[in-house]
C-alpha cells in the first residue's frame, strides 16, 4: 500500500537543518592536554523543498555539506537542529512505526560504485534485499521475477544476478545500485554523486537512465553533485552550498543564466569552457576555509570582490530574488 | 554437474593457482595434513595401543630405536620407561595436542569475533570498556594468564573432578588467553567496513543493526580473522604443551605431545634419547608447518602484494 | 620547423598474465615539439597513463615496453638501464601525478625535498638550492614562501600541495613534464587555478608538457594538440580545435556528445549523446578496430583490418572512413 502525495503539497520539505559534529579528540587527551571540545558544524540553517516529480540539484565543493544534507535527509545522521517533512509528516515527531513506513518510500544511490555493493554478496541477493526486508514478494519465485524485472530495467541481463559484484564494470554496478534502490518501490531518491567515480561516456549513460526512469516511475530526485555541467542536464532546481550553508537556490535556467551570488559565479567561471569561445576569466581566489573555524558573517566574505564591513560582521539571510532566492548582501543591497 | 563447475572454480581459482605455485605452501600443507590424519586416525594408524595397559610389558621399557644396535623392528622409534611404543605416544599425543589447540582456537574465536564486531559497530563506551579489558589483558602473558585459570580451577574443584574435565579447563584457558587479538582486528576491520556504502545502504533499506553486523560486515572481516586463527593454532599447541611440560596441563593419563616431553625429558642424561627427542621433533614438525601454511596464508591474502 | 622533443614511436605495453598477455598500449606514435602541451584523453583503461609510465620509465613489473621507440631530444631513452633513466628523471623529465598527498614525503619539509632535488641534478651548492627552492615556491604562488619553506607536506592544503609538487617536478629545470591527472583529486575552482599555473610555467620556461586527463574540459583550456585514446590504441590525433570541434572518429563524435554541458540550462534538455556497450576488457580487444562492435557507422571493412591514423581534415583518425577519396 503506497501513499501517493497529494499533488499541492512539497513531497519533502526540509526548515533550518543543522548537523554538528563532535570531533574534539579523545576525552582522556582532552583531560590531558586541556584541549577544548570541538564541533564542527557540517551543515548550517538549510531550507529547502522538493515538489513531487521534480529533481532538485545540490552542488557546492568537497566539505560544503551536501551529502550531508542527503544523509540527514535518509535518516542515516540525527538532526541536530530543525526538521525534515517528508509528504507532510515531520519524520522525527512521528511515531516509530509511521516513521518507518514513510522511510521506506525513499532510497539512496551512493557514489563509489565499488563500495556500494557488498563484496561477498551475489547480486541477486543484493537487488532483493528490499523486497525481503519490506516483505514484497511472497515467494523465491516470485523474488526471482521481480529481481528480473529490474534488472531489465537497469539494462542488465536477467543472468547478471548469479554473478558477484566484482565481475562488473563501475557503470554496471551502479546499474546495480539503481536496481536496489528501486526494488522497494520508493517515490523519493536521492542520489549521492552517482556518477561522479566513472567515465564520461558511461556517466551519460547512467544519467540518460535516470531520467528515462524519474519520468516512467514519476520519482522525485535530490541530486547532489559537484559537477555542474551535470547538474545543467538534470535539474530542475538548483541550491548551491558552501560551508554548510545555501547561497543560493534557483531554477536551473535561472541559474545558469544568470547567477546571483558571487560564489555561484566564481563556480561556473572555473568551470573549462569546452566551447573554447575565449571567454575571459576572473582568476579564482583563495581555497574554501577550514569548517572548524568558519569565518563571521557570511562564509564566503574572505575571498569575495564584493565583501564589505557588513558582509564581516552579518550572515546573510536566504532572500527571494527573481528567479530563486539568495544570501547576498551586495545582491540585497542592490550593489551586484 | 553444477558441482563440477563449481570445483573446477575452485581449482583455476587465484588462490588455489597461488597455492600450487609455492613449493613452501604445499610442502606445509602436506606436513600438516599428515600430522593431522596421524592424530586423528591414530587408533587405527598406530602400531600398539601405548595407553591400554592390558598390553604393556614392562620388559619392553626403555628399547632404544629401531635402526639401532639393540632396537627391535616391534617399536619403530624405541620404548619409554613403562615400555609405551614412542611412535604410538606420539600419535596419540599428537591427538589431544591438536585436539586442544583447536578447540582453544575456536574458542577464542568465538569469544573474540563477536566482542571485535560490537566494539568497532557500535563505538562509544561499549567500544572504551572492551578495549580497556583488552588492553588490561594484554599486559599479561598469555600463559600467566592460562596458569592462573587452570589453577584457581585446580583449587576450586575436587581432585577427581578437575582430572576429568582437565582438557576442557585447558581450552578454556589457552582459549581466553587469546581473545584479544581477534577483538582487535576485528574491531579495526569493523570500522573500516562501517563506512562503506553498502552498509549505509543496508542500513537505509532498515535493516536491523545485527543483521547488519552478521550479514553484511561478518562477511567481510573474516579473511584476517582466518589467517590469525591458523598460525594461533601453532602457539595454542605450543601452549598447551609449556603448560603440560610445567605439570598443569592435561592429566599424565592421557599425555600430550607437552606432557610426553615432560616425562622424557627425565631419561635425557641417562642415556635413554629418544624418549625426549623424538616427541619434541614431533611437536616442532607440527607447530612448524601450521605456522608456514598461516604466514603463505597471510601473504597471499594480502591485496597489496598482488 | 624545430625538431620534436619527444618522439613515441610504435609503442606497445605489455603485462603478461596468467590469462594472456594484456596490451595496454598498442602501437602508439607521436611527437611532442619544444614548449608544446600536448593532452592525452582517454576513458579509464584506455592506456593513456600508462603511455605517460613507459616514457617516465616508471612500468610496474611484469609491464614492460615490448616493442616501439621512445626519443627524448633525439637520443632513445625506452630500455635504459635504471641508473640512466633516474639521471633523467627530474633533469630532463618532471612528473607531477594524481594525488598529492602520496607524491610528496610526508617525512621532510618541503623545502628539503625541492633542494634534494635541485643538488641532485643541478650544479650547485646549498645556498644557491635553496635560493631556487624559495623562488620555484613563489612561482607557483605559494604565499610567505620563506616562512613555507620548513613547512611539512601535511601542513599544506589540497590545493597547495599540488602546486608545490609543480614546483617539485619543475625544480631541476627539465624540458619535459608529464602531468598525469595533476587536477582530478581538487576542487572545481583550484582546478582552475592549476591547470592555468602549469600552461603559464610550460610558456615562460619552454618546456614541453603532456597532459594526461580524462578531463575534455582541461584539455580545451590548457593544450595545444590532443590525443584521444580507446583501448590502448591512438584513436584520434590534432589540434586541439579541430578535435573537438569537429572531431572526425566516431568515438570521439560519441565522447564529445556525451559530456554534459553548462549550456543545457535544466531538466528537459535533449538526452545526452550515448555510446552504446563499454570498452573493451584490455585482453579482449575485438579484431580489426577497436571501437567497432561500438560504432554507429561501422562497414565491412572494420572488424576485419585494424585502421592507423590517417588524414582526416586537419587531424589524424585511426578509422576506415577517411580512406581513400573525401567522403
Amino acid at each position: 500500500m503506497t501513499d501517493r502525495a497529494a499533488s499541492s503539497r512539497p513531497l519533502v520539505r526540509v526548515a533550518d537543518v543543522g548537523r554538528d559534529f563532535d570531533v574534539s579528540r579523545p576525552w582522556l587527551n582532552r583531560v590531558l592536554e586541556g584541549a577544548p571540545r570541538l564541533r564542527l558544524r557540517a551543515v548550517d540553517g538549510v531550507s529547502f523543498e522538493i515538489a513531487q516529480g521534480e529533481t532538485l540539484a545540490l552542488v557546492g565543493e568537497s566539505g560544503c555539506g551536501k551529502s550531508t544534507v542527503a544523509r540527514l535527509l535518509v535518516g542515516l545522521y540525527p538532526l541536530s537542529r530543525g526538521r525534515v517533512e517528508f509528504d507532510g509528516v515531520d519524520l522525527a515527531l512521528a511515531p516509530p512505526a509511521e516513521a518507518a513506513r514513510h522511510r521506506r518510500r525513499m532510497q539512496m544511490i551512493f557514489q563509489d560504485p565499488y563500495a556500494s555493493l557488498n563484496p561477498r554478496w551475489r547480486v541477486r541477493d543484493i537487488v532483493a534485499e528490499p523486497l525481503r526486508v519490506l516483505g514484497l514478494a511472497a515467494t523465491r519465485g516470485e523474488e526471482r521475477e521481480r529481481v528480473a524485472a529490474l534488472l531489465a530495467q537497469v539494462g542488465l541481463a536477467p543472468e547478471d544476478a548469479e554473478k558477484y559484484p566484482h565481475e562488473f564494470s563501475g557503470g554496471q554496478r551502479q546499474r546495480v545500485s539503481i536496481a536496489r534502490a528501486l526494488s522497494g518501490n520508493p517515490e523519493f531518491l536521492l542520489c549521492d554523486e552517482p556518477t561522479s567515480a566513472l567515465d564520461v561516456s558511461v556517466q551519460a549513460q547512467i544519467l540518460n537512465l535516470m531520467m528515462t526512469l524519474q519520468a516512467r516511475l514519476r520519482l522525485t530526485y535530490l541530486f547532489i553533485s559537484h559537477n555542474l555541467a551535470v547538474v545543467a542536464h538534470v535539474a530542475d532546481r538548483v541550491g548551491v552550498m558552501y560551508l554548510g550553508r545555501l547561497v543560493e537556490l534557483a531554477s536551473a535556467a535561472a541559474l545558469f543564466a544568470a547567477p546571483r551570488h558571487p560564489y555561484t559565479r566564481m563556480l561556473l567561471d572555473a568551470i573549462p569552457d569546452l566551447e573554447m569561445s575565449g571567454r575571459p576569466r576572473t582568476p579564482v581566489a583563495g581555497e574554501v576555509p577550514n569548517p572548524l573555524a568558519p569565518p563571521a558573517g557570511c562564509a564566503f566574505h574572505p575571498r569575495c570582490p564584493h565583501a564589505d564591513a557588513r558582509c564581516r560582521a552579518e550572515r546573510p539571510a536566504l532572500r527571494a530574488a527573481p528567479g530563486g532566492s539568495v544570501a547576498c548582501h551586495a545582491v540585497e543591497e542592490g550593489r551586484l | 554437474m553444477r558441482v563440477r563447475a563449481a570445483l573446477l572454480r575452485l581449482w583455476d581459482h587465484d588462490l588455489a593457482h597461488r597455492f600450487r605455485s609455492s613449493p613452501v605452501a604445499v610442502v606445509a600443507a602436506l606436513l600438516t595434513l599428515a600430522c593431522v590424519g596421524g592424530a586423528v586416525f591414530a587408533p587405527w594408524v598406530a602400531p600398539h595401543h601405548p595407553f591400554d595397559l592390558a598390553t604393556l610389558d614392562l620388559n619392553d621399557a626403555f628399547t632404544p630405536p629401531a635402526w639401532t644396535a639393540k632396537g627391535s623392528a616391534r617399536f619403530l622409534l624405541g620404548t619409554d620407561d613403562q615400555g609405551r611404543d614412542v611412535l604410538s605416544t606420539i600419535l596419540y599425543g599428537a591427538r589431544i595436542s591438536l585436539g586442544v589447540g583447536l578447540a582453544a582456537v575456536l574458542f577464542s574465536m568465538a569469544l573474540g569475533v563477536p566482542l571485535g564486531l560490537l566494539a568497532g559497530y557500535f563505538g562509544g563506551r561499549l567500544d572504551a570498556v572492551l578495549m580497556r579489558l583488552a588492553d588490561v589483558q594484554l599486559s599479561f602473558p598469555a600463559i600467566l594468564i592460562a596458569l592462573l585459570i587452570d589453577g584457581v580451577t585446580r583449587v576450586v574443584l575436587p581432585r577427581e573432578l578437575h582430572d576429568s574435565i582437565a582438557v576442557y579447563v585447558l581450552v578454556l584457558a589457552i582459549g581466553v588467553s587469546g581473545w584479544v587479538q581477534y577483538a582487535r582486528t576485528v574491531r579495526g576491520s569493523t570500522l573500516v567496513e562501517k563506512g562503506k556504502d553498502y552498509v549505509l545502504a543496508a542500513r537505509v533499506i532498515g535493516r536491523h543493526p545485527l543483521a547488519i553486523l552478521l550479514r553484511h560486515v561478518l562477511p567481510n572481516v573474516m579473511g584476517p580473522v582466518l589467517v590469525i586463527a591458523t598460525i594461533h593454532v601453532a602457539t595454542a599447541i605450543v601452549t598447551e604443551a609449556t603448560l603440560s611440560f610445567l605439570g598443569v596441563g592435561v592429566p599424565p593419563t592421557r599425555p600430550s605431545l607437552g606432557t610426553l616431553v615432560r616425562i622424557g625429558n627425565d631419561f635425557l642424561l641417562s642415556g635413554e634419547w629418544w624418549i625426549v627427542v623424538f616427541p619434541g621433533v614431533a611437536l616442532v614438525v607440527l607447530v612448524l608447518a601450521v605456522n608456514l601454511l598461516g604466514d603463505w596464508l597471510r601473504d597471499a591474502l594480502n591485496p597489496r602484494l598482488r | 620547423m624545430s625538431a620534436p622533443l619527444l618522439e613515441v614511436r610504435g609503442l606497445r605495453v605489455e603485462f603478461p598474465t596468467r590469462r594472456g598477455t594484456l596490451v595496454a598500449v598498442d602501437d602508439v606514435s607521436f611527437e611532442l615539439a619544444p614548449g608544446e602541451i600536448l593532452g592525452m584523453v582517454g576513458e579509464s583503461g584506455a592506456g593513456k597513463s600508462m603511455t605517460g609510465m613507459a616514457i617516465i620509465g616508471l612500468l610496474e613489473p611484469p609491464g614492460r615496453v615490448a616493442r616501439g621507440e621512445i626519443r627524448l631530444e633525439g637520443r632513445r631513452i625506452d630500455g635504459l638501464p635504471d641508473a640512466e633513466m633516474r639521471k633523467l628523471r627530474g633533469r630532463r623529465i618532471g612528473a607531477v601525478f594524481q594525488d598529492p598527498l602520496t607524491s610528496l614525503n610526508p617525512l621532510y619539509t618541503v623545502g628539503r625535498q625541492l633542494e634534494e632535488t635541485i643538488l641532485a641534478h643541478l650544479p650547485a651548492d646549498r645556498a644557491e638550492a635553496r635560493r631556487r627552492s624559495l623562488a620555484l615556491l613563489a612561482e607557483v604562488g605559494i604565499p610567505a614562501p620563506e616562512s613555507r619553506l620548513d613547512h611539512y607536506p601535511h601542513q599544506f592544503s589540497g590545493g597547495m600541495r599540488q602546486r608545490v609538487v609543480i614546483a617539485l617536478a619543475l625544480a631541476a629545470e627539465p624540458r619535459l613534464v608529464i602531468a598525469d591527472e595533476p587536477t582530478t583529486a581538487l576542487d572545481v575552482s583550484l582546478q582552475a587555478q592549476i591547470i592555468s599555473l602549469l600552461r603559464r610555467l610550460a610558456r615562460e620556461r619552454g618546456a614541453a608538457v603532456l597532459l594526461i586527463t580524462h578531463d575534455m574540459g582541461v584539455i580545451a583550456e590548457t593544450a595545444d594538440r590532443v590525443a584521444v585514446m580507446y583501448a590502448g590504441r591512438l584513436a584520434e590525433i590534432g589540434p586541439v580545435r579541430e578535435v573537438l570541434k569537429s572531431p572526425r572518429h566516431p568515438y570521439t563524435v560519441g565522447l564529445m556528445g556525451s559530456i554534459p554541458r553548462l549550456q543545457a540550462g535544466g531538466k528537459h534538455h535533449a538526452p545526452l549523446v550515448q555510446i552504446e556497450g563499454a570498452m573493451p576488457r584490455l585482453t579482449a580487444i575485438p579484431p580489426g578496430c577497436a571501437f567497432h562492435p561500438r560504432c554507429p557507422r561501422r562497414f565491412a571493412r572494420c572488424d576485419a583490418e585494424r585502421p592507423e591514423p590517417m588524414a582526416a581534415g586537419g587531424a589524424l583518425a585511426a578509422c576506415w572512413l577517411y580512406d581513400g577519396p573525401r567522403r
